[in-house]
């Protein structure tokens, strides 16, 4: 079981089922650190993955796919940043219904596209893309970290998110960096759909299956920082592989102890047991 | 002129939406008119229909009242999915071994535990809001996703040999059907515990109305400080809030559980608990309001099913996606509108 | 026109009105504040002053009139115009990010770039270079949320002259400072002018008139009613100027027999702030029935806390004795202090004392959640006839009273209380209308005439002057001393009670 636990396998295990939600919690840190809650990651990953699989499909590429994720991702992250930034619409209600929209209209066009409920043919026009993803995950995470802390954006971003009326009276325009903050949120949050639908080679209805949640939780317990948010993500997914690898080896770790590990660990942390969280001052306030 | 102000923006939401369904029945290659009246027809046209809206108006009255009253005091219940599994697991449970009671005993037994069971989710995230700050929409859906693993490994357990349900329900537990008494209805799971959510809906709105809990709910949910200074106990009455909710929430059991399959399913909500916090939202978080929103939802979730021929049924989620968008987006004090009275100037 | 401004003339406007719904903040003000000025604008609280700053500033800009700044019209005035044209502005409430760090606050959205990033070295250098050459002591590299209250107040102004002002605006500065900070402040102020800067300092405070500004704008009730030179006035004269009426003129107050129990008593009060250091700190006081006994101090001295510790709204130290009719209630809930008679009419009406959504029925509902129906409707009938609240309707929103009837009502609601011994009054007439602030300035006078403890906190000393048996003074969370409100005193009073204020007590 060692020897399984060292192979090269058991850390691809691990870094496929990281990379979706690292990108997913880079995205709600972006947007969470600007001031707006972000429950709708689970409703961008799922679009992300069927407007990924539309571009690769229609594409007949990987490039086409990724585009189209990120594309599909930042377009659903604009309409959340018009509804609860320009139209001033309750966060966590846009963020539910955002949700309950995602899976409604990824259905609706699976139907009306490739006339299945469940999901669509066997992409292989994918090809190897997933190497590639993975690099350009671990850059993102990199460069999150240096846009977030080092950059004049992030400094506006953070202090948007913090005190908007400060900003603001230094003429910083808080709607405008979090239309920038939800649309690149979406935009990475769709490639991490897109990450699913090539990892899947098809778009499957429902198949981001709560992995936005988890990327909340992983955001949370990071405590809204990027690389540390990363970090979570690496955690929960080395504790999902190594339940896998248990299980198939008989080991008596049951798989709902450990499907439970990320949410309770971030109930802790909000709970404040595990030294001070302190969200974003401004975050869910809609002015 | 009150009323007609309370009325604009779920209407206004209601003509975006359709504008926006009709735009994608129109993009499908569907005629709008044509699918508006198969809708129409397979739920308000007959009988069976009118009994399939009802039976399923049912639990979204519950857990529309279950985020309604969280919203008057303040809090945001996300977690009804999480705390309505649980109180409906608990009732088939209970259920199951009640065969040596007779109904009058069986019945509220079961639902009791249903309750307990959904109040005792809730009261988890409400008890780490009241002493540690800790924000309760993050928790409970936290709580919603403990309990689905929850339900995976534990549930699994008591499910029947290879089946994804629990065992039966005693007979003695189970609730008639409607149409045992008005067999226009006939074929439709529409069962007695739609008269149970109404009766939670009168007792919500008797509770704020004429009551010192509701009241003292009202407080803490418009003003914490104030309510503090004014001698109530806030963590005390937030974490009563929650579990309240929960305890409703938890009560949907009897429509599936004791109305219609008599066991427990593994995954039967299909996100009523979700689509209760849209009820709630458009019914403005008034009993009434909720009554009426349970049933435009409740009659769009089986128009799905109608229409499903002509353009996929999912037409029905993003419609009620786009409804709650709308009157978000239409009441930028939304949450100010659903927990006090009217906003301030 | 006449509008034409003077040559030396760094900012001014000219018949600028402002309202706010049916209240006139500014009435036909015209200013004009020369280069190299301290110009002090003075006037009460409610008198305009802010408002006039704010457009001067640009943040509302008036309703009728002009705004010059630098002798030339402001076509659109707004904040953008106005920095463009070096004007800066302290807000009298910080504006500050409190995880960044001072530096960073400096720059912000103004960022030196390094590449693609905030050169921080550059910006830390020259806030650094900015705080040494105007006596600014600041870490630029420390987080604004680690700095002191002072501190903050430095960053502010280093955010401004970051920005190249030349007329620097300073909305009430000294409100939150300590005295050796108020001193270090006009030090600082001082070098700016010497630097050939403009400043405008609004504040309430006619000794830090007296002692910095070379030029004083007195406003009462919307309108500019004086424009003198400071060495050429007095004291008393400007306070006149201020309140339109010598202060003397209030009438005589009953006088205080003496002979009644002690109804309120507090020992060893202490209460910490969030970061440990102690709001109040060994607080000692009694207070007779039949008796008023005032707090005075600068804000920040501990009154809101003692407010809410005797309230039962915050924790207080183990060894914290409140004895209310004998009965020690230090850790007890606000509801078994409400039972024995304890009533509190907290500082801030919209956050503690009101619901606005609610009705006023139901305000006067809470804390009397216990009163059945006709006894609730009896205490409305009450409070609306003895405070004259109009509209005199128990249903209406209380959102729908104006500021001065709403606090009738919560101070109603509180004096009216069964049983009454002891109210503590925090700031019961601060922000509301004249004709409110005599009601309840008769209601509590009753309330000692009838035998009841009354502690009455507050920032206006006039008011302590004339209502007071007693006042004690905070500073620092200590109790500064305590002075007999002789009547015929009242000068030597006020100036014994102002140096303790300030300090000298300890």
């Amino acid at each position: 079981m060692i020897a399984t636990l060292l192979s090269l396998g058991f850390f691809a295990a691990v870094v496929r089922i990281t990379v979706p939600y690292a990108l997913a919690a880079l995205g709600g840190t972006l947007s969470e650190r600007s001031g707006v809650i972000n429950i709708a990651l689970e409703g961008l990953l799922l679009f992300g993955a069927f407007s990924s699989t539309i571009g690769a499909w229609f594409g007949h590429g990987p490039v086409a796919g990724v585009l189209g994720g990120v594309l599909g991702g930042a377009a659903l992250g604009a309409l959340y940043a018009l509804l609860v930034v320009t139209l001033k619409g309750d966060q966590i209600v846009c963020g539910v219904a955002l949700n309950l929209f995602a899976d409604g209209i990824t259905r609706f066009l699976l139907k009306a596209t490739f006339d299945s409920s469940s999901n669509s043919p066997r992409i292989d026009a994918w090809g190897h893309i997933g190497t590639t993803l993975i690099l350009v995950t671990v850059a993102l995470v990199a460069l999150f970290h240096v846009v977030l802390y080092w950059t004049p954006f992030g400094l506006r971003l953070r202090a948007v998110g913090e005190h908007p009326e400060a900003a603001a009276s230094l003429g910083v325009h808080p709607a405008r960096i979090r239309w920038a903050a939800l649309v690149l949120a979406g935009a990475v949050a769709g490639l991490g759909g897109a990450w699913l639908a090539a990892d899947q080679r098809q778009f499957v209805a429902g198949m981001s299956n709560g992995r936005g949640y988890i990327a909340l939780a992983a955001m949370i317990f990071g405590k809204w920082r990027p690389a540390w948010a990363a970090a979570a993500c690496l955690l929960f997914g080395l504790a999902e592989a190594l339940q896998i690898v248990l299980q198939a080896s008989g080991v008596g770790v049951p798989a709902w102890a450990v499907q439970m590990l990320p949410y309770v660990l971030t109930m802790i942390t909000l709970a404040g047991f595990i030294g001070r969280a302190q969200a974003p001052r401004a975050l869910g306030k809609s002015d | 002129m009150k009323l007609g102000r309370a009325l604009l923006p779920p209407l206004w939401a209601f003509l975006i939406a359709m504008a926006a369904a009709s735009a994608l029945i129109l993009a499908v290659g569907g005629s709008p008119l044509a699918v508006y009246r198969l809708l129409a027809a397979g739920t308000w046209g007959n009988g069976y229909g009118i009994g399939q809206v009802l039976f399923k108006t049912t639990p979204l009255i519950l857990t529309g009242l279950s985020v309604a009253v969280a919203l008057r005091g303040g809090l945001f219940n996300i977690g009804a999915e999480g705390q309505l599994t649980v109180g409906a697991f608990l009732t088939a449970f209970v259920g199951a071994h009640a065969a040596s009671l007779p109904p009058v005993v069986a019945i509220p037994l079961a639902l009791v535990a249903g309750a307990a069971g959904g109040a005792f989710v809730a009261a988890i995230a409400g008890a780490l809001k009241a002493w540690r700050g800790a924000h309760e929409v993050i928790n409970t859906i936290m709580l919603n996703f403990i309990v689905r693993a929850l339900m995976v490994g534990l549930g699994a357990r008591l499910f029947e040999r290879e089946q994804i349900h629990t065992a039966p329900i005693a007979l003695s537990a189970r609730l008639p059907r409607l149409s045992s008494w008005l067999s226009a209805l006939h074929g439709s799971a529409a069962n007695a515990s739609l008269f149970l959510a109404v009766a939670v809906a009168l007792f919500v709105a008797w509770l704020f109305a004429r009551t010192r809990i509701g009241f003292r709910i009202r407080a803490v949910g418009l003003s914490p400080a104030a309510a503090a200074a004014a001698g109530i106990s806030v963590p005390r009455v937030q974490l009563g809030t929650m579990a309240l909710s929960g305890a409703i929430a938890g009560l949907v059991g009897a429509n599936f559980v004791l109305g219609y399959k008599y066991y427990y399913e593994d995954g039967f909500s299909g996100g009523i608990g979700y689509i209760g916090i849209a009820v709630a939202v458009l019914g403005r978080a008034r009993p009434l309001g909720v009554v009426l929103a349970a049933l435009v939802f409740g009659t769009l979730s089986q128009g799905g099913l109608a229409v499903n021929a002509v353009v996929p049924k999912e037409i029905v989620d993003v419609l009620t996606a786009v409804i709650i968008f709308a009157v978000a987006a239409a009441q930028p004090t939304v949450r100010r509108m659903l927990v006090g009275k009217e906003p301030a100037q | 026109m006449t509008d034409l401004a003077p040559p030396a003339e760094a900012i001014g406007c000219a018949h600028l009105w402002k309202r706010f719904g049916q209240v006139v903040a500014n009435r036909d003000v015209s200013l004009s504040v020369m280069r190299g000025e301290v110009h002090a604008v003075i006037g009460e609280n409610g008198a305009g002053k802010s408002t006039l700053m704010r457009a001067l500033y640009g943040i509302e800009p008036p309703d009728a009139g002009s705004v010059r700044i630098g002798g030339e019209i402001v076509a659109r005035p707004s904040v953008a115009a106005a920095i463009a044209r070096k004007v800066g502005m302290v807000h009298q409430h910080f504006m500050l990010v409190p995880t960044l760090t001072a530096a960073e606050n400096v720059v912000l959205g103004k960022e030196p770039w390094l590449g693609p990033f905030v050169n921080r070295r550059r910006a830390e250098r020259e806030v650094a270079e900015l705080s040494e050459r105007f006596g600014l002591r600041v870490d630029a590299r420390r987080l604004v949320s680690q700095l002191s209250v002072g501190e903050q107040q430095r960053v502010e102004i280093l955010k401004v002259l970051w920005r190249g002002a030349d007329v620097l605006i300073l909305d009430e500065p000294t409100a939150v400072l300590t005295p050796p900070e108020v001193a270090e402040l006009f030090d600082v102020l001082r070098g700016l002018v010497a630097d050939g800067k403009t400043v405008i300092v609004v504040t309430h405070k006619l000794d830090e008139v007296l002692a910095l500004a070379t030029r004083v704008t007195v406003m009462r009730r919307g309108e500019l009613v004086a424009s003198l030179d400071p060495r050429a006035t007095t004291a008393p004269e400007l306070a006149r100027a201020m309140v339109g009426r010598d202060l003397a003129a209030a009438p005589p107050r009953p006088l205080f027999t003496g002979e009644s129990r002690e109804r309120l008593r507090v020992e060893h009060l202490t209460v910490a702030r969030d970061d440990g250091s102690l709001a109040l700190d060994d607080v000692s006081l009694s207070v007779r029935g039949g008796e008023i006994l005032g707090v005075a101090g600068v804000e920040g001295n501990g009154q809101s806390e003692l407010a809410l510790a005797l309230a039962g709204l915050v924790a207080t130290g183990a060894r914290a004795r409140v004895l209310v009719d004998g009965h020690d209630v230090a850790h007890q809930s606000v509801r078994v202090r409400q039972e024995l008679g304890l009533g509190h009419v907290p500082e801030d009406r919209h956050a503690r004392g009101a619901i606005l959504e609610m009705t006023v029925e139901e305000n006067v509902r809470l804390g009397r959640q216990e009163a059945d129906d006709s006894a609730l409707a009896l205490a409305c009938k009450r409070i609306l006839e003895r405070f004259d609240v109009r509209p005199a309707d128990k249903s209406v929103p209380m959102a729908a009273l104006s500021g001065g009837n709403q606090q009738k009502v919560v101070v109603g609601r509180e004096l009216l209380r069964e049983p009454l011994s002891v109210l503590v009054a925090a700031q019961p007439t601060r922000g509301v209308d004249v004709g409110a602030i005599e009601r309840i300035h008769a209601e509590l006078a009753h309330a000692r005439v009838a035998g009841k403890a009354v502690l009455l906190i507050s920032a206006d000393l006039d008011e302590l002057l004339a209502l007071c048996d007693r006042i004690g003074v905070l500073y620092r969370g200590r109790v500064a001393g305590c002075v007999d409100n002789e009547f015929a005193r009242r000068a030597e009073v006020r100036a014994e009670v102002a140096s303790l204020m300030l300090g000298a007590g300890t």
